[in-house]
Parts: structure tokens; C-alpha cells; sequence
């Protein structure tokens, strides 16, 4: 009889017990491994832990490049992420496989979201709903080494392209046929495709796409003279050299570790890298702009989008959507810019003065401005366009005028395929 | 019923009792191989019967959700010339990487079984790249060949001044863009792959020529056979089975070449210009950056198909029966 009621409080324990676990819910949030992201997200994910005790958020990060490779192994199999952080120009060839979902529209107000945002984040809606937001957006500006301007009697960062042209011919240096030092870091896959399709096509007067994004704008005078002012930084003026560093992010490590080139264009993401790498004297600018001073930019945003695991139970689409809140909230994107130096993507926070005066990220503030993200419908294969168009002009020698008309035919190309269902 | 002839030896007890030894024996090992057979079946079988049925749909994370296609993504393979172009570099790597390694395995196999002394030392020289992951020998050559910092351009320009200085300046070879020029690329990268496994072939040569009996030497020795003799009467049809598999080894593995191609060209894999763009690569392009997963399985497929059509034409036309 004792023994009975015994069992009996133990099974009554027990049950009590899972009752509690079961209202605990766990959600799997993905990004990939980038020291200060990672911590960024640790101390974001501690504090929406002390908020929502019966939230646990796992954090798991993989290597960039197989990052995506990560996300078709898992997901089919209905494993892996329920918040997933992804490229924004990848939506397209997510969306197609089923990998992210439209956010609930119980949890997020479209129109809510359109005013908080800065209209840059856009890019993350398809037919009127979003299927992501940023916690932080990046732009782009000049990094210049102070040091080496000093050495070559330049006082300041160039304005214009003229000018650009003539400091990095003043930073560009040889030994017998080869170069030992040049005045700008080219990286065609790098920013340099972002660099010519978002900012020298709009500079030089003319539109990368149509305004609805379908169809290709820039096999147009301007586009052509921003093409070839961008490959005669390699063929004519000489102040570049495709690949000069070998490596992953060969210009970036020529900037900062070798100190072998002067100028780089990069996003506000790299500002921690440089902070911690460069053991000399730099400063960041505006991207230089031509006499007529239209002024341009590339804007981007990594989004935290909900995959289909998030759909799986009301528990867990409820858990997810609260922390994806949080991870876009003004709070959270303080944290970030803090921790990882990326700029916040809320209009309220954009606008703050102190912001844009500060001597780093002040340039990128100011260009979000005037910055453009690219509807990509895939990426990668429109990268590929620009890049096998550089190196056909600066490695085969080829016609730019029609290697131009040849890259906006293969792009059309891939425009097209993407309007078919 | 028929009843046995009256003259037939009595029945036994058990007929299973019949088995002989000899079937006993390939029972169990039937019974043994049982597990390793399921679990091949079930990791690389299934998988590639899959991939197939992937290859005729159009590709969702949920499967009630493909669309199927039939054979769209076969027909659309014809007319695309960035796989046209990696299928020609692909056989074009086969043609460089295969005989480069026969050749040079099997000579170095020969002077290795020559030498007497540090032997173990040399193979272990040899053999090192092959240890070596890929993704930092790619690194350490993608240096190596840097047109503006490399030892090759280095060596190129230090070959210049001297020949220019001893007046003979015809015979001075410029710098190369090597990675660099979408002509020389593909060599070059054959190069390290090349240099890589080597080692392998190497190995396994110095194994075949171990295993031929001195006799056959002494004897042709006594018949008068040179040392030249010797290698093309004794040596090389004696190591007939041996090249056989090393023929049948490489051209799998530069039929599948990937990583080499992926880490020595990091900013543009597979480029300049397609130039170095292999079949494996492609099909990863295609699967993990670009989310195409039914036209990637395709391209699984007819790598398959083209991997087990030659394997089975060099098996037929190598494999000669060898007569001692």
C-alpha cells in the first residue's frame, strides 16, 4: 500500500514535470560564423532568455561558404533552423526552394514595418509581404590609408573620380614589370560588381534596371562609360590589379595586412576587421563622385527570415516571431553596432546626429541616404555576369562596348528565368 | 507421391545437413556481409537513386510541393554552354592529370626501387603532398602562381636578367599570369593536382614493382636483355594490373575533381572564365549556392554516366591477361 502511493506522488511528479518542459519551447536560430556576430547574438539571445523565461533560443553558426550548403541539407529533412539570417539577395532562390516563409502577419503589421524601416529593406518584400528583417544594414565607402597618403604628399581622400584616379596613380608603385603596391583594392566579386552595377552606372547617368527590376537598364551610353571607367582602373590608368593579393578576400588583407594597396571599396561590415587588423593611420570616405556630383551608394542587409520548422506548432511560430522582433528592435540594433559596427536598419536610429558625425561610420550613415539594394533574383550567377565581363576586357582584351552588350544579354537571361514559374 | 527406388542410399535425417563446407563457409560470409551490404545500400545506392527521381522535378523543401518535370532538365543540359564547357575541361583535365601521373608514378617508382639507401625517406617526400589537404596546398600555389609576389614569375624574371646579362637576350621568358590567363589556367591547376597525388601513384607502383620476382630479371639478365630490355619485356607487361588500377583510380578522381579547383581560385571558382570550371564543381554551384537542386541532380546523373562509361571502356581495353 505505501509502495503503491509512492509510485503514485512519483508518477504525479513526473507528470507535473512535463508539463513544465512542454510549455518550455526551443527555437534553433542560424547566422554564419563571424566572431562579433556570433557574440553580438549571444548577448541578444541571454537577454531574450531573461525576458521570456519559457523561451530557450540555441545559436548555431556555420563557416560562410557552407552556410547555404547547411541550409539544403537540413531543411528538407525538417531539421535545423526555425530563424534563419539570410543574404537578402538570396530570397529569390530560397523562396523558390521553400526555405523561408512570409512573416505571420498576427505578428508583424506590414505598414508598421514599412514606416520603422529604413525603404532600403524593401528588397525583403515579395508581392506585398515581408519574408525577413535586418537587425543591422551595411553601405558602402572608401577605406584610405593615412599613412601612405601622407608618404605620397596627398592631404586628404579623394572627392571625385578624377581625383581618385590621380592619388591612386601617385600610390601605384613597380618593380621592373610587376607591380609591388597599387593605389586601389579591384575585387570584381567583392564589392566591385555592387560598386559598378549601384553606383558608376547611376553616377555617370543611367539606371541598372528597369523600375520594376524585370529588365536589364544599363546596355545604355552611361552604363557603357561606367564599365569602362571601372575596367580602365585596370587596363588604362593601371592603378589596379585584378587578384593582386591572392586569397579569399585578397584586397581586404592587401589593405590591411600587407599594406600593399591604399584605397578599398568595402561595406561597413569590414570596419571591425580594420579596427583590429590595421596597425596604422586610416580613415573612411564617402565613394567619390564624378564633376556632376550625383551622388550613389550600394545598401544590403543580412534578414532574419522564419524557415517552414517555425510553422511547425502555434507554440514555436509564436516563440520565433517574438525573438525575431526582439532581434530587430531599436535595443537590439544599438547591441549590433555596438559589438559588430553594422548600421542600424530603423529610421529613428539612422537619423541620430551623433551617428552621422562620427569620423567611421558617419560616411556610411550618410550614404544610406542615397543607397541602393539590388532586386537580385540569383545572386550568385548575377555576380558571375559582372565578373566574367571584367575579365574578358582585362584578361582577353576584349571590345568593352560589346563585352557590355554581351553582359546585359546574359543577364536578361537570368531575369527572365526568374519570371518564369 | 514417388516412392525411391529401392536401391537408392537411404535418406538423412536433416537434407540442410548436406551443405557442404565450402557453402557453409559462403553462407556466413553472405551472412557478414549482409550488414556492410545494407548500410552501402542504404548511404550510396538510395542516395543515387534519389538524386535521379530529384533530376525530374522541380525542387522544394517540401515534397508534395515538386513539380515533375520528366526529362526538362536533360533537355535544357544540351543547350548549356557553361556545362558544355565544364564537361570539355573536365575530360581535358583527365587528359592532362592521367598519363601525367602514369608516366611520371611509374619513373619515379623506378628510380625509387633503385635506390638502396634513405629509401623510406624519399617515399615519405613523395608521398607528403598527398597527406596534404587540398584546401592548403590550393593556397600555398595560388601564391605560388601570383603573377605580381610568386616564386614561378620570380624565378622567370631572375632567368631574364641572367640570360639578358650573358648576352642571349632571346632566350628570357616574360612573367605569366598563370591562374590569371583563362589559357593557362586549366594547366596549372592540372599541375598541382598532378603534384598532389603523385605520391599515391608512386606508392603503389613501388608496391607492383616489389611484387614482380627477381627471377624474371636474372633470367632475362642471363638471356642477354639491357637494362631497357628488361623494363619493356619483364617490368611493364608484369605491371600491367597494376597500371590498369592506377589508370581506372585517376581518371575517377580528376572525373570528380573539386577541391583543388575550389580553394585555388577562391574569388571566382571555377573562373576566370569558366577556364578551370570542373563538372563537380558546377553541380555544387548549382545545388548549394543557386538552390537548383533538380538541374544539379541532372548533372549528378550524367556525371555518373559518364564516370561508369569510362571506367568500363578502360577496364575492357587495359585489362589484358597477363602471361608469365
Amino acid at each position: 500500500m505505501k509502495r503503491w502511493l509512492v509510485g503514485l506522488a512519483l508518477a504525479a511528479s513526473v507528470s507535473v514535470g512535463f508539463v513544465g518542459l512542454a510549455q518550455k519551447t526551443t527555437i534553433t536560430y542560424w547566422q554564419y560564423a563571424y566572431d562579433t556576430r556570433v557574440q553580438a547574438m549571444d548577448q541578444l539571445i541571454q537577454q531574450f532568455e531573461q525576458a521570456n523565461p519559457d523561451i530557450t533560443v540555441k545559436q548555431e553558426t556555420f563557416p560562410y561558404n557552407a552556410y547555404q550548403q547547411q541550409v539544403a541539407a537540413s531543411l528538407p529533412a525538417g531539421q535545423g533552423a526555425d530563424v534563419v539570417q539570410l543574404y537578402y539577395g538570396w530570397l529569390d532562390t530560397w523562396l523558390r526552394s521553400g526555405y523561408v516563409e512570409a512573416l505571420p502577419s498576427q505578428y508583424f503589421d506590414t505598414a508598421a514595418l514599412d514606416s520603422a524601416f529604413i525603404p532600403m529593406v524593401q528588397a525583403a518584400k515579395r508581392n506585398g509581404q515581408y519574408y525577413g528583417l535586418p537587425t543591422a544594414v551595411r553601405s558602402l565607402a572608401l577605406f584610405y590609408n593615412k599613412d601612405m597618403f601622407k608618404a605620397a604628399g596627398i592631404d586628404g581622400p579623394p572627392a571625385t573620380w578624377d581625383q581618385f584616379v590621380q592619388d591612386a596613380k601617385a600610390l601605384t608603385k613597380k618593380s621592373g614589370p610587376r607591380f609591388t603596391q597599387v593605389g586601389f583594392g579591384i575585387a570584381p566579386n567583392g564589392q566591385g560588381h555592387n560598386l559598378l552595377r549601384e553606383v558608376l552606372i547611376r553616377q555617370f547617368g543611367g539606371q541598372p534596371y528597369s523600375a520594376d527590376g524585370t529588365q536589364v537598364a544599363y546596355d545604355s551610353e552611361a552604363g557603357l562609360k561606367a564599365f569602362e571607367f571601372y575596367t580602365g582602373l585596370v587596363t588604362k590608368d593601371q592603378v589596379a590589379v585584378l587578384n593582386f593579393v591572392p586569397g579569399d578576400n585578397g584586397y581586404r588583407d592587401g589593405f590591411i595586412q600587407l599594406q600593399n594597396i591604399a584605397m578599398i571599396v568595402d561595406g561597413s561590415f569590414a570596419i571591425g576587421s580594420v579596427k583590429a587588423g590595421a596597425q596604422f593611420d586610416w580613415g573612411v570616405a564617402e565613394i567619390p563622385t564624378l564633376a556632376n556630383g550625383v551622388k550613389s551608394d550600394f545598401g544590403s542587409f543580412w534578414m532574419n527570415g522564419l524557415t517552414p520548422n517555425a510553422f511547425k506548432d502555434p507554440a514555436k511560430l509564436e516563440a520565433a516571431s517574438k525573438f525575431l522582433q526582439f532581434v530587430t528592435s531599436p535595443d537590439a540594433m544599438k547591441l549590433w553596432l555596438n559589438v559588430v559596427g553594422e548600421l542600424p536598419a530603423r529610421a529613428s536610429l539612422v537619423d541620430d546626429p551623433s551617428l552621422a558625425s562620427d569620423p567611421v561610420y558617419g560616411p556610411f550613415i550618410k550614404s544610406l541616404a542615397y543607397s541602393h539594394a539590388t532586386q537580385f533574383v540569383d545572386e550568385t550567377a548575377q555576380r558571375q555576369v559582372f565578373m566574367d565581363a571584367v575579365n574578358r576586357v582585362v584578361l582577353e582584351h576584349q571590345d568593352p562596348a560589346a563585352v557590355w552588350s554581351q553582359a546585359a544579354k546574359e543577364e536578361q537571361a537570368i531575369l527572365d528565368k526568374a519570371q518564369t514559374p | 507421391m514417388p516412392t525411391p527406388p529401392p536401391d537408392a542410399p537411404p535418406r538423412r535425417g536433416r537434407p540442410r545437413r548436406r551443405l557442404t563446407l565450402g557453402t557453409r563457409e559462403a553462407l556466413w560470409a553472405y551472412a557478414f556481409l549482409l550488414l556492410p551490404l545494407a548500410f552501402y545500400g542504404f548511404l550510396r545506392i538510395y542516395p543515387a537513386v534519389q538524386s535521379f527521381n530529384l533530376s525530374l522535378h522541380r525542387w522544394h523543401v517540401d515534397p508534395a510541393q515538386r513539380t515533375f518535370l520528366g526529362l526538362t532538365y536533360y533537355r535544357e543540359m544540351l543547350s548549356d554552354p557553361k556545362l558544355h564547357r565544364a564537361l570539355t575541361n573536365t575530360l581535358l583535365y583527365a587528359a592532362i592529370i592521367v598519363p601525367a601521373q602514369l608516366v611520371l608514378g611509374l619513373t619515379i617508382a623506378v628510380l625509387l626501387d633503385a635506390v638502396r639507401r634513405l629509401r623510406p625517406l624519399f617515399r615519405a617526400i613523395y608521398f607528403s603532398p598527398y597527406v596534404t589537404p587540398a584546401a592548403a596546398v590550393a593556397w600555398v600555389w595560388g601564391w605560388m602562381y601570383s603573377v605580381n609576389f610568386g616564386v614561378f614569375n620570380n624565378a622567370l624574371i631572375a632567368w631574364s636578367d641572367f640570360v639578358t646579362r650573358v648576352g642571349l637576350p632571346w632566350l628570357s621568358i616574360p612573367p605569366q599570369a598563370f591562374l590569371s590567363d583563362p589559357k593557362q589556367a586549366l594547366p596549372a591547376v592540372a599541375a598541382v593536382v598532378v603534384w598532389q597525388q603523385l605520391g599515391f601513384q608512386v606508392v603503389i607502383f613501388l608496391a607492383g614493382l616489389q611484387g614482380i620476382p627477381r627471377m624474371f630479371y636474372d633470367a632475362a639478365a642471363i638471356d642477354g636483355a639491357g637494362a631497357l630490355q628488361r623494363f619493356r619485356y619483364v617490368t611493364l607487361p608484369l605491371l600491367n594490373p597494376v597500371m590498369v588500377f592506377s589508370v581506372v583510380i585517376s581518371t575517377i578522381a580528376t572525373l570528380q575533381l573539386f577541391d583543388q579547383v575550389v580553394n585555388i581560385n577562391f574569388t571566382d571558382q571555377g573562373g576566370p572564365l569558366n577556364s578551370t570550371l570542373s563538372i563537380a564543381l558546377y553541380m555544387y554551384q548549382l545545388a548549394f549556392s543557386r538552390f537548383q537542386i533538380g538541374y544539379a541532380s541532372a548533372v549528378t546523373v550524367l556525371l555518373f554516366v559518364l564516370i561508369l562509361v569510362v571506367t568500363l571502356l578502360q577496364l575492357r581495353l587495359l585489362q589484358r591477361r597477363v602471361e608469365y
